[in-house]
């Protein structure tokens, strides 16, 4: 082979590895981006009246004077909708049975879709529900509703051979020569002055509970709940871990017995999150009965079991890191083995050891598996740990980031309409998740320098 | 450590044993050297229950195995007394809810099997270059710089994965699923139809007379070029045909678990790339091999088991994960037709362990209660062999490099 065909090769294999490094982190980006975009999306955005108004009634906030003028102008600039909409209806009392019937259907449609884009009409009786009281709260919603308003989806399957293609029809033409056709270009022209959307920093998403099931408020107490979770779960596995590692590293020799429970640990590390669930359901509630069902308590224990080999891992590497002359000038000053470690070696392994605590506090924060059997519920009021009874809060179950992500993302009733409370939802856990891992980082790149130096 | 602080604990220990020794009257003052035969066999007692209560502390993490296998077999076995083995492993029937209840999990092994192998034709490639790169070609500040990619990679919860696959990245691949792998062949291909092609043109001046060489170059290059070219037309213009139904499938999943097990494989096999050692590669390098045959032919034979090791980790992790396959994976219990069809949606074990809890009666302990403990039983049998073989593996490196 010639020489040049050599250097080629070479130039081309470090590319190739250059390659594969720019595709991970181009991986990384394209799966933080949306959720951060969109995530923040939940906290600042643009909300209508709408928002202003639902905020007042359901939570007594913003000024009432202000919301009750702005309110008023809106509903001044819906009056010509409501309008048209009562022409249009005595026009069809005029109509032929046959035409009556024809838009009579597409005047439902039309209806419904204005309810939902503004709340319910003047005159009518409020609705049960907090989600039919107001129209869109958040501009883009509204957007999003109107065009479903000005357009109709039909599906052409003229093409027998490929699927359905979609085909956007204007609605004003389905009513072109009625007294409703004007109704679109209006709605169109003077969506901003019914709406009146504006700049909105609702950072109370994250201390707010959650009202009509995630349609509005916030998501405290899975906030809350994921921290219980965590807490519980370090509490737990934090002593079990750091006591192991400081025995396999200081006391265990090299039998039989130790490489079986080395074998053990890694065989922990492997098992799959969703057997620890099983596990924590049939061991810790259905044998043991710490709680008669889910609770923060069974699901902290299976947390716990899940993170103990992280954390006995990074305690080792941590315990192993310290120089072997820390110890020997411990012992040579007549400090016995338990004395060393105690006041010598844990000391000195302390940074390394929260490191490892800190990135498995991150590991128990993000799982779900484990704790759909034992701990989490998709609906509940945030856990008060400091009341009378600090056991009875223990020993209920609670709403949990990970958990509620799934349920809201796939068993909600109304997936789409509350996209932005998932997404941040999962802004605030990878959030979570990445601060702890920054800190960890952090604490490390301490301990490099502080052992260099 | 300033010297005053020294004397005092020092003192303060050799006094404590010196207590009952003079209580005894027997050595007087130069007893505080030296033991009795009560304390030194009391010290030796509590150093014995000392060490005696960590191992049991220690062992709480074997105790903790022990009883996950204990309580997932004890659960799985009625379910095999009632409905016997044949028809979990070889039917494909899977209606744990109508009467009478069809328990074939065939295809939803074959599910899991179909999503793991899936992951790992992303990451293996993708992680093992990063892990060379990473390892011999960048310098020390662009490694540094790049850990912590792989880390937050790792650090991510597996939930907001599966989110994106599910909210994301499936309605992507259902509007243009066509166009987008048609946009990833030319992607991927383009370089290494660029790279072969250049190499391959190379070779075959070599090979030709010193005359002729210009013009053989020309014309391998001109040849080469075309073939991969319309090569990779046709290929794209295939797969642009091809119409998704629906985005939530066998290929989502298996790209977002490739992902995942990115960051086990890359941080695997490097440490295994670094521990083959300076010399090896000092060697190649003064025979007069480049970085690259260094590479190929040198360092990553030797650290081939641990390669191989990191392999299995990340089979391990696609194959144990939840929350991807149970939004994204599209939860239909059947083998795709044909069987690597990947545009399908398939249902995968631990989906099916995670889905079917909720509807299954806890309290009465029916047959579909117990076939899920069954299907964790198989799970954890998969990852304790996979597991116990990533350990052999390693362990036979470490003893060859020790050799």
């Amino acid at each position: 082979m010639r020489r040049s065909t050599r250097k080629l090769i070479d130039r081309s294999f470090s590319g190739l590895g250059v390659m594969s490094i720019v595709l991970m982190a181009a991986a990384l980006l394209v799966i933080l981006a949306p959720i951060f975009v969109r995530g923040l999306g939940a906290i600042f955005f643009r909300g209508t009246v709408e928002f202003r108004r639902m905020q007042l009634e359901q939570f007594e906030r913003g000024s009432r004077a202000a919301v009750e003028e702005e309110t008023a102008a809106a509903a001044a600039a819906r009056a010509p909708v409501y309008r048209m909409l009562a022409e249009f209806e005595e026009e069809l009392s005029a109509m032929a049975a046959e035409e009556r019937r024809q838009y009579a259907g597409q005047l439902r449609e039309v209806r419904e879709l204005v309810t939902e884009l503004l709340g319910p009409a003047p005159g009518t009786p409020a609705p049960v529900l907090p989600r039919d009281q107001y129209g869109q709260t958040r501009w883009d919603r509204a957007r999003f509703k109107l065009d479903l308003l000005l357009q109709r989806t039909e599906y052409d399957y003229s093409d027998a051979a490929r699927m359905g293609r979609e085909v956007r029809v204007d609605r004003a033409r389905d009513f072109a020569g009625t007294r409703l056709e004007p109704l679109f270009d209006y709605l169109r022209a003077h969506a901003r002055e019914m709406l009146r959307p504006r700049l909105t920093a609702y950072l109370r998403f994250l201390t707010d509970a959650p009202l009509d099931s995630h349609f509005f408020g916030g998501i405290w107490p899975a906030i809350l709940g994921t921290l219980y979770l965590t807490l519980g779960a370090m509490l737990f596995a934090l002593p079990m871990g750091v006591i192991s590692a400081v025995y396999l590293v200081e006391y265990a020799g090299q039998g039989r017995l130790i490489s079986l429970l080395r074998t053990c640990v890694s065989t922990l590390a492997g098992v799959p999150s969703i057997v620890f669930a099983l596990f924590g359901l049939a061991f810790f509630i259905h044998s043991l009965h710490v709680t008669p069902g889910k609770s923060i308590i069974a699901g902290s224990m299976t947390l716990a079991a899940l993170i103990l080999p992280t954390i006995i891992r990074a305690s080792e590497e941590a315990i192993r890191a310290v120089p072997e002359t820390y110890k020997e000038a411990a012992l040579s000053l007549g400090a016995g083995k338990w004395r060393a470690v105690i006041t010598v070696i844990l000391p000195a392994s302390l940074p390394g050891i929260l490191t490892g605590t800190v990135i498995s506090m991150g590991r128990a924060a993000g799982e779900t598996a484990p704790i759909i059997f034992t701990a989490a519920v998709s609906v509940g009021k945030a856990v008060e740990l400091f009341q009378a009874r600090f056991w009875e809060a223990l020993a209920q179950p609670t709403p949990a980031l990970p958990w509620n992500i799934y349920n809201l993302a796939t068993e909600h009733e109304a997936v789409d309409e509350i996209r932005h409370v998932q997404f941040g939802m999962v802004f605030v856990l990878v959030l979570l998740v990445l601060l702890l891992n920054a800190a960890a980082i952090a604490l490390r790149a301490r301990v490099a320098r502080r052992l260099r130096g | 450590m300033s010297g005053e602080e020294h004397p005092s604990p020092a003192r303060k220990r050799r006094k404590a044993p010196s207590g009952p020794a003079s209580s005894e009257g027997l050595h007087g003052r130069r007893s505080s050297l030296l033991l009795s035969a009560r304390a030194s066999r009391m010290r030796r007692a509590a150093g014995l229950a000392g060490n005696g209560t960590l191992l049991l502390i220690t062992s709480s993490s074997a105790i903790v195995v022990l009883f996950i296998f204990y309580f997932i077999f004890k659960d799985a076995l009625p379910f095999f007394r009632l409905q016997g083995l044949g028809e979990f492993f070889t039917s494909t029937r899977w209606y744990p809810s109508s009467h009478p209840a069809e328990f074939g999990a065939l295809a939803i092994f074959f599910g899991s099997a179909l999503v793991t192998l899936g992951a790992i034709v992303v990451a293996v490639p993708l992680g093992v270059s990063a892990a060379v790169c990473l390892s011999d070609v960048l310098p020390f500040g662009m490694r540094q710089a790049i850990k912590p990619v792989i880390e937050i990679l790792a650090a991510i919860p597996s939930v907001a994965y599966g989110f994106f696959a599910l909210v994301v990245f499936a309605p992507l691949l259902q509007e243009g699923g066509g166009r987008i792998m048609a946009l990833c062949t030319w992607l991927l291909g383009a370089p290494v139809a660029v790279l072969s092609t250049v190499i391959l043109a190379d070779l075959l001046a070599g090979r030709a007379s010193p005359r002729a060489r210009a013009g053989v170059r020309v014309v391998a290059l001109a040849a080469l070029g075309a073939c991969w070219v319309l090569g990779l037309q046709i290929l794209a213009a295939r797969l642009g045909q091809i119409e998704v139904a629906s985005g939530t499938n066998a290929l989502n999943v298996s790209l977002i678990l490739g992902i995942m097990a990115l960051p086990t494989v890359v941080s695997v096999s490097e440490d295994a790339l670094q521990a083959a050692g300076r010399e090896l590669r000092e060697g190649s390098y003064a025979l007069g091999a480049t970085r690259a045959e260094t590479i190929l032919r040198v360092v990553i034979p030797a650290a081939g088991s641990g390669i191989l090791a990191a392999v299995i980790l990340g089979v391990m992790r696609a194959i144990g994960e939840t929350m991807v396959v149970w939004m994204a994976s599209g939860n239909a219990a059947k083998i795709p037709v044909p069987w690597y069809n990947l545009l399908e949606p398939v249902r995968t074990l631990t989906a099916t362990i995670a889905g079917d809890m909720g509807e299954a009666d806890h309290v009465t302990g029916s047959a579909r209660y117990h076939v899920l403990f069954a299907m964790a039983l198989g799970l954890l049998t998969i990852s304790f062999a996979c597991n116990l073989a990533s350990e052999w593996v390693l362990r036979r490196a470490q003893r060859k490099r020790g050799a």
